[in-house]
């Protein structure tokens, strides 16, 4: 019989290289189903906020209904949005997929909808007065300059979902979630604080992502500040 | 629809109202958790807001603070604190993490108030002899106090969905009913669950939205 072996794993401690080596596959599985579920909710929110915002700019009524509808949904904590939404998916990835949509919709509509709504007046009357159809000044004038906006509710919407992503855990996609919760039950500290970790990276990670993605897009901006 | 009326039945049938895990004792104790920890994160950070905002310096920590609590996931910090010594202490670990996740909202908007008050005002304040504690509570405060609010507001609903996850690190409150449901595979007493926390949340911002409406003019600037 072999004596236990004396690794920080066998103590239990919370820094420990011995987990990040011997566990590479788990926590890389975690962390592509982490992206995934940020990366799939975030794009179909942002896919159903723009016309949304349009069509609460355009039409005054609608935009009343439209900002209360969101409010409504941003303050239902995640637990219950994902609970109120399980017999409609069950256990599957797509109920936590369409809990982060409903909240990315509503920090992107409402930011999207402040972008438009700033675009003054006489920049619109001039883009009319040289010929430009309703089209055409939503596609080349209005949605360009609410682009910053958009961008400022796209980079909360992202670093919102990597951390709302872990509460997924309940149904068992929660991508590094999971290994919290699981490393809770089994009292891991080395688990629970990797996965801790690189939640937070993450999260970082797509945040200065986006403001690259931002300062390319917006190139105007740049020589203003320059 | 099957689904919800079941939900609807087990809200209604009187055996899950009472006892320790009833839904009664659960009201209480997210009622209790929610109003303590907003109690003592505005005793932590409005004063600390206030001193900053009265001297203009660590902007940059007050608004970065909020941008950093919502990267650090709230799940995460309740577990973490749960397996370090603090864990072993009942409630302790759920109410730090509410109060963590409670005092950026506050700090960030009741500094923004305070650096939002038009600068004319305040030397107005100075030229007509004012002390800066004169100063603090007769002008910057009263002007920057919609702000303020709007803060208390947000982390009153951002209490109440922290008390619901700290259930999932077996904490007290409405979110037990849920992790119990989920635990015998009942969908109808998780929806009831969910039900209940939805209701509460919306509730608590009710009461804000209803208290901004009734404050006086020149206190609801922030409210929208």
């Amino acid at each position: 019989m072999t004596a236990p072996p004396d690794d920080c794993l066998a103590r239990n401690e919370w820094l420990c290289g011995e987990y990040l080596s011997t566990r590479r596959e788990i926590l890389l599985d975690a962390v592509l189903q982490h992206l995934q579920l940020t990366g799939v909710s975030v794009l179909l929110g942002l896919v159903l906020a723009v016309p949304l915002a349009v069509a609460a700019r355009r039409w005054r009524g609608a935009a009343g209904p439209v900002l209360g509808v969101t409010t409504v949904l941003y303050t239902i904590p995640s637990l219950a949005m994902f609970s109120l939404l399980l017999p409609v998916y069950g256990l599957s990835a797509w109920l936590v997929i369409a809990g982060l949509v409903l909240y990315s919709l509503t920090l992107l509509v409402r930011n999207i909808l402040a972008g438009l709504r700033a675009v003054p007046e006489e920049t619109r009357q001039a883009a009319r007065g040289m010929g430009y159809g309703p089209v055409r000044l939503l596609l080349a004038v209005e949605l360009p300059l609410a682009l910053p906006a958009a961008m400022a509710g796209l980079r909360i919407a992202t670093v919102s979902a990597v951390s709302l992503v872990t509460i997924g855990a309940i149904v068992g996609y929660g991508g590094l979630g999971n290994l919290i919760y699981s490393g809770m039950n089994t009292y891991f500290k080395a688990q629970v604080l990797a996965a801790s970790v690189l939640c937070v990276v993450i999260a970082v990670a797509a945040d200065v992502l986006l403001l690259g993605v931002q300062r390319v897009l917006t190139p105007w901006l740049r020589e203003a500040r320059a | 629809m099957n689904t919800l009326s079941a939900a609807w039945d087990w809200l209604t049938s009187a055996a899950n109202w009472s006892g320790e895990g009833g839904i009664g004792n659960r009201l209480g104790e997210h009622l209790f958790l929610t109003v303590l920890c907003l109690l003592l994160s505005c005793l932590i950070a409005l004063p600390v807001a206030l001193v900053l905002g009265h001297l203009g310096r660590g902007g940059a920590l007050a608004v970065n603070i909020s941008n950093a609590g919502r990267a650090v996931p709230t799940f995460a910090v309740l577990v973490l604190l749960l397996l370090t010594p603090v864990g072993r202490h009942g409630q302790w670990p759920t109410i730090i993490a509410l109060v963590l996740f409670a005092v950026p909202p506050l700090l960030t908007n009741a500094y923004v108030g305070m650096r939002g008050v038009d600068r004319d005002t305040v030397r107005a304040a100075r030229g007509m002899g004012m002390t800066g504690g004169q100063l603090l509570w007769r002008v910057e405060v009263p002007l920057a106090l919609p702000l303020i609010l709007t803060g208390v507001r947000v982390a009153a609903v951002q209490l109440v969905a922290t008390a619901t996850i700290a259930a999932l690190a077996g904490g007290g409150g409405l979110g037990r009913i849920i992790t119990a449901g989920f635990n015998l595979a009942s969908t109808p007493q998780v929806v009831a669950g969910a039900v209940l926390v939805a209701l509460f949340a919306l509730l608590v911002e009710g009461v804000f939205e209803t208290a901004q409406r009734l404050a006086p003019q020149w206190a609801r600037r922030g409210a929208s």
